[in-house]
């Protein structure tokens, strides 16, 4: 095998090279919230020495800091999932009227098929209705060259620029070359109420500047390099971007390409002229005929999805399918392993409570999604961050009062966006009972710090907000503190809020069993009738055998809630140290 | 081109085969690209990492009926992927069972004879204890480098480089007992 060069790259995960580009770049500030599969675009930006970053209590915020930060005059950047720009979708929108001093680049990883997400909606609709240029990369290298251009852009054309990955792209290491920073000074900032301060009269003037900027785009990204096309002799031409342009040169490798760069504005006239030089032209791209819509409404005749589908993800096997008739080999029927929670869980004894009490559970978004799997199935709505403690109030006020229910939060995503919900509840009395499963972390994301942990980004001690009071600060008269793994604490406090018809507040407390690495002492099962009570749990460390359970001591954490649930005392926990 | 995919149950350690299998490529002076999924595909969920090594590699991801090699932690997470290998592609698999929640449960059984069945029908199928051969070498949590030395000597992979690749790749004071964990791997499989 022919040997290349690559002595001064490194193999990088594509969010690395994003947070790599950034530092290149000369970024100073970055807010982010996380969210698979951005996250790792912040925790990486940080370890870089000279620069600025933070988490932030959700997405919302993370862009006005780094509007706040560019119209200062720094270079910044906010990351996020798809879902969290729906959450920053206001400032996105007025940020593009308003543009900016220092570059400013809006990161959003959508996540096509779904791998750890509520939708797969397609991000680059945002880029449009916003006119906000978007750029997509397909691998790492590009992804750094990419922010670097978005910066360009952002400050030759006084835009935001989105940055679209998706989790393929996002999630794939591949190498990369290496650069030194960039000293970007400091721009001046001099006060413009016209273009910063956003009011009918202003707005209406910057929007005629959004309109022209557009014009300008739309011509300028006709000669970028990123919108390239690869000729060859066949008669086909697909037109494609992000990871799906490594699809198709991987199964159609005699294909012509157009690689589009900028998903907005498409550079229309590039692809028009592309199009002439091929008998048939396709369209490959993953969720939403985003491309081919444009291109169709352009006069390009093409066909996309009428072969592909919108949903899930493209791969290079679909490709093969429908232009090779080669059939994808299809998995052989095996048990599904759903991912479940962690033995040692200090979630799991709240929803073996809400399970077993038969109440209606409006959940949220994280690691306690995974309470609606059997056997605990005790969750009944998940719809977005923040969105059971609304949920829940809208239950109650539709059914005046009588609703079984209660809402069930964790501690990051309460702080992200369920404390509004709060507000309402006990402003409009709905009496809703809220359960904030607060494990100290953002579990489900792998370990992120929030305002209510007591750390930042970089794990510095930071000021921690105190759940309790802040719920107290909001109205809230009831606000009780139990420890998660006391069962029977948890059932006699969800009991009481049930019965009460003023909003209740149960924060049960337990760290995520993964941070604490101290030694966990043992369980021990002696005299099991098997009585099968223990397997409601849905503990992955108890097996059920013929003869009774039996604990798998590698998994088993020693958290005790089987020995506290087991009506017969057959299972015992030792002490630690014994 | 050298297509590896690797499946096992979350916290198995696929994800550090995958960057050891990163490392030996970046040594040896080749393309590469890893495709990893983090967040809700791990906790004791399926997981499968994608290894693409070569001259020059496009697609991070490997796609059905694509891999040269499959390597899997486990054996119902072998038959889950099976069907991503090329007709003559090597098969090798730790012999562990780990239940998935819905056999614990008793939704549904684990299927007896996935073992046998897999043998039939993949030509180069290799079954190895890969689990039990860590513990001797000093702790379960090498078994994925245990797996990673029978992957070097089938696949013919460089010995010295893949070791400086797995030196590279754990922190040093487990790095003997990842470099036994390895011998044991190499020396098990012809």
């Amino acid at each position: 095998m022919e040997k290349t060069q690559n002595t001064n790259k490194e193999l990088m995960l594509t969010n690395r090279a994003v947070a790599r580009g950034a530092y290149e770049a000369g970024v100073r500030v970055l807010s982010a919230y996380p969210g698979t599969p951005s996250t790792e675009i912040a925790e990486n930006f940080v370890t870089f020495d000279g620069v600025y970053a933070e988490w932030a209590p959700n997405e919302k915020v993370a862009v006005e800091v780094a509007v706040g930060a560019a119209v200062a005059g720094a270079r910044a950047m906010a990351c996020m999932k798809h879902v969290g720009l729906n959450v920053a979708a206001d400032p996105l929108f007025t940020s593009s009227y308003t543009g900016i001093n220092g570059g400013l680049v809006i990161v959003v990883a959508d996540d096509p098929g779904m791998h750890s997400s509520q939708n797969e909606q397609d991000s680059r609709y945002y880029a449009r209705s916003s006119h906000v240029p978007m750029l997509e990369p397909s691998d790492a290298q590009e992804a750094k060259d990419f922010v670097k251009l978005a910066y360009e852009i952002s400050e030759k054309f006084d835009t935001p620029v989105l940055l679209r990955l998706t989790t393929r792209v996002a999630h794939s290491r591949s190498l990369v070359e290496l650069c030194e920073r960039e000293d970007v000074p400091l721009r001046p900032y001099e006060k413009s109420v016209a273009k910063y301060a956003m009011m009918p009269a202003n707005a209406i003037v910057r929007h005629r500047f959004v309109e022209e900027r557009d014009s300008e785009l739309a011509e300028y990204v006709n000669g970028l390099s990123v919108n390239r096309a690869e000729y060859t002799k066949s008669k086909i031409g697909v037109v494609c971007s992000g990871v799906v342009y490594e699809y198709v040169k991987e199964a159609l490798p005699n294909a012509n390409v157009f690689k589009v760069g900028t998903v907005h504005p498409l550079p229309i006239k590039a692809i028009q002229a592309f199009s002439q030089k091929v008998s048939q032209l396709f369209v490959i791209e993953e969720l939403e005929p985003f491309i081919e819509d444009q291109l169709k409404a352009a006069g390009i005749k093409c066909k996309g999805k009428d072969i592909f589908s919108l949903q899930g993800e493209i791969s290079v096997s679909k490709i093969l399918e429908k232009f090779e008739r080669l059939p994808v080999p299809v998995p052989d029927k095996v048990p599904p392993r759903p991912p479940v929670m962690c033995a040692g869980c200090p979630h799991r004894g709240v929803f073996y409570v809400l399970n077993k009490l038969k109440l209606t559970v409006n959940g949220d978004i994280g690691c306690y999604t995974l309470g609606a799997q059997p056997p605990l199935a005790a969750v009944d709505t998940v719809l977005c961050m923040g969105g059971s403690v609304s949920m829940a109030h809208g239950f109650k006020k539709a059914t005046k009062g009588v609703s079984n229910n209660v809402a069930v939060i964790g501690d990051s995503t309460f702080i992200h966006s369920g404390i509004t919900g709060l507000i309402n509840a006990v402003y409009n009395e709905s009496g809703i009972t809220l359960i904030i499963l607060d494990n100290s972390t953002t579990g489900m994301t792998g370990h992120q710090q929030h305002p209510a942990t007591g750390k930042n980004l970089k794990g510095e001690p930071a000021p921690a907000v105190l759940l309790d009071d802040l719920c107290r600060a909001c109205g809230v008269k009831d606000v009780s503190v139990v420890d998660a793994y006391d069962v029977a604490a948890v059932e006699d406090a969800i009991k009481k809020g049930i019965a009460s018809d003023k909003v209740s507040v149960i924060i049960a407390q337990r760290p995520c069993v993964l941070l604490d690495k101290s030694p966990k002492p043992k369980a021990i099962v002696n005299g099991c009738r098997n009585c099968g009570k223990c397997m409601k749990l849905g503990c992955p460390a108890i097996v059920k055998g013929k003869d009774g359970i039996s604990i798998d001591p590698v998994q088993c954490t020693g958290c005790g809630l089987c020995a506290r649930i087991c009506p017969f005392g057959a299972i015992t926990v030792e002490k630690e140290g014994v | 081109m050298m297509n590896i995919l690797i499946a096992g149950v979350g916290g198995q350690g696929t994800l550090l085969t995958s960057r050891v299998l990163g490392k030996y490529a970046q040594l040896a002076g080749m393309d590469c690209k890893l495709s990893e999924v983090h967040g809700m595909s791990q906790r004791g969920g399926s997981v499968t990492t994608h290894v693409r090594i070569g001259e020059k590699i496009y697609s991070p991801v490997i796609w059905e009926g694509g891999a040269d090699m499959v390597i899997a932690f486990e054996v119902l997470e072998a038959a889950r992927v099976k069907h991503f290998l090329k007709e003559d592609g090597i098969l090798l698999v730790n012999d562990e069972r780990i239940l998935p929640m819905p056999c614990i449960t008793g939704a549904v059984e684990y299927p007896s004879g996935l073992k046998a069945s897999l043998l039939q029908e993949v030509n180069r199928a290799y079954f190895v204890p890969a689990t039990e051969m860590a513990e001797s070498a000093g702790s379960a949590k090498a078994t994925n480098i245990v797996m990673l030395g029978c992957l070097c000597r089938l696949f013919g992979f460089e010995r010295d480089v893949m070791e400086q690749a797995v030196s590279e790749c754990v922190p040093e004071k487990f790095r003997e007992l990842n470099l036994r964990a390895f011998d044991t791997g190499y020396n098990r499989v012809k």
